[in-house]
């Protein structure tokens, strides 16, 4: 069986940082990437399952973006995995994450991917919008925000937990194929080793446009999202009184604020 | 195409009080705009959620039959979807909840809607529809539109809007859903691990520690600091999902809310939404942290830009 993993770079801002001409993003050099946390326990559930089933499982990280997130591939392909997908083309630029899972639901099809493994969410824009887009768009079972996986690879379904509000859990059985997207804690993602860091440089990663992947024009980059940029802001910062001077004099001011809040004499 | 759909969440027979935030997003625009506002409760017995959703600015009730006790996601897609086509509303709102994750993708693209997710305001401009979210980890706000969507469809982040209030007497209709073979079965619940004496809900003072303190091996200088100051010690979710605090310990939406709180000192703690979800409402947040911009200083009271490790080394002293 194939289990696809998407995966994405995920932008961290530098402290300071300008806004992009027209207003609408942040100006690209002072974006910093990085993979998803989220991405690093859904390749190590598709890893597990992998070393648990041996051979007739084969593993795939893919991401949707330009040059730069091919790091995340070689990162994901320095712990296992023996080859790479990178979807791009200028078109994509603006895309929102329905266009990003129309591009992954074709790549799982063009696969034949018997699971789909996304992050629950990702940490930059935390839509949490792509791996149930890209179940909705394929037309397989899913389920959102996993916490436990059960399944052994070619049975018929999977036993699941999802994560809900204030740490309740669901125990749910899931028909397969499937998407599942992976919370948080629900492994130990390992660490890559210095030699499979090596090896991942070697490692094939296929680069696909739109096209090739039977997409319209129409279907990428702000044309075929459901959502459009109009502006982006730096918002009015809160009200937090910030205490300044030396270390011991901010832990002096702060034991005065505590006691004061307390009732405390000082 | 007009109107607003807000669809209610319930678990457990429990409605999800973000819900009535919704209800009170859509009087608002509303108000503005003109148009209806209607609330939809998918449940077995939808009755039981009437009264609760008799509030201020409902104008019709809108009860559909699904045959689960519980969300699931093919069922709730089905009927949704068949009811947006039956209705076809402007704007449909609902909860950024676990449950809203597990099936509003999935209406928005077999819909083709309009459609983002966690928005914090909402407002029209002209006939433009605007939404607002945040981006790169809550750093920047970003403001939305949606050109050429008839219908939009929007997830609303929990305590951004205020609670509907007061009441209304909406007319009360059926819908009747299609029937949909669910693809995936509630095996049961799970319960919270229970807190071996500790419950931090209870907590007056509470010293949260968070990824910042790097290694597990520094939690037991927290912990002497917190026990000195006569605080509960709590954290985020990076310290519980490493096991180097119990789960019980956890302040956020998938932990603990610390309902009775006055104090709250997050040390090492960035500040995401999902944490905040937990300790938002505490009258007194001192935070401290190295990132000048962590949106932890966005609701704090007190900030300290600095190191938590010379900050406790120092804040120690003063409590014996
Ligand atoms: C569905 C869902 C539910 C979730 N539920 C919860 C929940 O209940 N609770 C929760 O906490 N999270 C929850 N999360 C996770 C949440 O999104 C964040 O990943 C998490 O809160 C981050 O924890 P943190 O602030 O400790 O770590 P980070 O975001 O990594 O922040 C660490 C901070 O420490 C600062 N720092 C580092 N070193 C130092 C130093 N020496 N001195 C001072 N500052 C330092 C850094 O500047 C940074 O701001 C949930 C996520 C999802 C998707």
């Amino acid at each position: 069986m194939k289990i696809l993993v998407p995966v994405k770079q995920v932008a961290v801002l530098d402290e300071d940082f300008e806004l992009r001409e027209d207003g609408r993003d942040v100006d690209p050099d002072y974006l910093n990437h990085e993979l998803n946390e989220w991405d690093d326990y859904s390749w190590e559930v598709a890893l597990q399952l992998q070393e648990r089933h041996g051979a007739a499982v084969e593993v795939v990280p893919v991401t949707v973006g330009p040059t730069q997130a091919e790091e995340g591939l070689r990162k994901c392909l320095a712990k296992g995995g023996e080859r790479g997908i990178r979807v791009w083309d200028a078109a994509l630029a603006g895309s929102d994450p329905t266009v990003i899972a129309r591009l992954l639901a074709r790549l799982a099809e063009r696969e034949g991917a018997d699971l789909v493994l996304t992050g629950a969410q990702a940490a930059d824009h935390a839509y949490a919008q792509t791996g149930v887009g890209v179940a909705a768009l394929l037309g397989w079972p899913h389920v959102a925000v996993v916490s436990a996986l059960d399944y052994t690879p070619g049975a018929a379904s999977a036993k699941v937990c999802r994560e809900l509000e204030g740490g309740l859990q669901e125990e749910l059985a899931v028909q397969m194929p499937a998407v599942l997207t992976i919370q948080l804690g629900i492994n130990e993602p390992r660490y890559a080793s210095l030699r499979g860091i090596k090896q991942a440089s070697a490692k094939p990663i296929e680069v696909l446009s739109h096209r090739e992947l039977g997409l319209s024009d129409a279907q990428v980059g702000e044309a075929g999202s459901a959502c459009r940029v109009r502006r982006m802001y730096v918002p009015a910062k809160g009200q937090a009184e910030l205490i300044e001077g030396t270390p011991a004099e901010q832990a002096r001011r702060l034991a005065e604020i505590i006691n004061e809040l307390r009732g405390v004499n000082g | 195409m007009s109107g607003i759909l807000v669809i209610a969440e319930h678990r457990r027979g429990e409605l999800n009080p973000v819900t009535l935030e919704c209800i009170a997003a859509a009087a608002e625009l509303k108000t503005a705009r003109g148009g209806t506002v209607a609330v939809a409760v998918l449940a077995q017995d939808p009755d039981a959620y009437l009264a609760r959703l008799g509030v201020g600015g409902v104008d019709e009730l809108i009860k559909v039959a699904v045959p689960v006790a519980e969300f699931q996601s093919d069922v709730y897609t089905e009927a949704v979807l068949a009811l947006i086509g039956s209705r076809r509303p402007a704007l449909v709102l609902l909860p950024h909840s676990i449950d809203a994750w597990g099936y509003a993708p999935a209406l928005a693209v077999r819909g083709g809607y309009g459609f983002t997710t966690d928005v914090f305001g909402l407002r029209y401009e002209g006939d433009t529809l605007v939404a607002t979210r945040a981006g790169y980890r809550e750093k920047v706000h970003v403001e939305l539109d949606f050109p050429g969507k008839a219908t939009v469809l929007l997830t609303l982040r929990g305590n951004a809007f205020k609670a509907a209030e007061g009441s209304a007497s909406p007319a009360v209709s059926v819908f009747d859903a299609p029937a949909a073979s669910p693809r995936s079965q509630h095996l049961g619940y799970r319960e919270p691990e229970a807190g071996d004496g500790v419950d931090i809900t209870q907590a007056e003072y509470m010293l949260s520690i968070g990824r910042g303190i790097g290694e597990e091996e520094h939690v037991a200088e927290f912990e002497e600091l917190a026990e000195r100051m006569g605080f509960t010690l709590g954290c985020s979710r990076p310290i519980a999902d490493n096991g180097w605090l119990p789960k019980y310990r956890q302040v956020g939406q998938s932990g603990k809310t610390v309902s009775n709180c006055k104090i709250y000192i997050a040390l090492g703690i960035s500040g995401s939404v999902q944490h905040m979800a937990g300790m938002k409402h505490v009258p007194n947040i001192i935070a401290v942290n190295k990132d000048p911009e962590a949106s932890i200083f966005n609701i704090a009271r007190y900030g300290v830009v600095g190191d938590i490790f010379e900050i406790a080394g120092e804040l120690r002293n003063h409590f014996t």
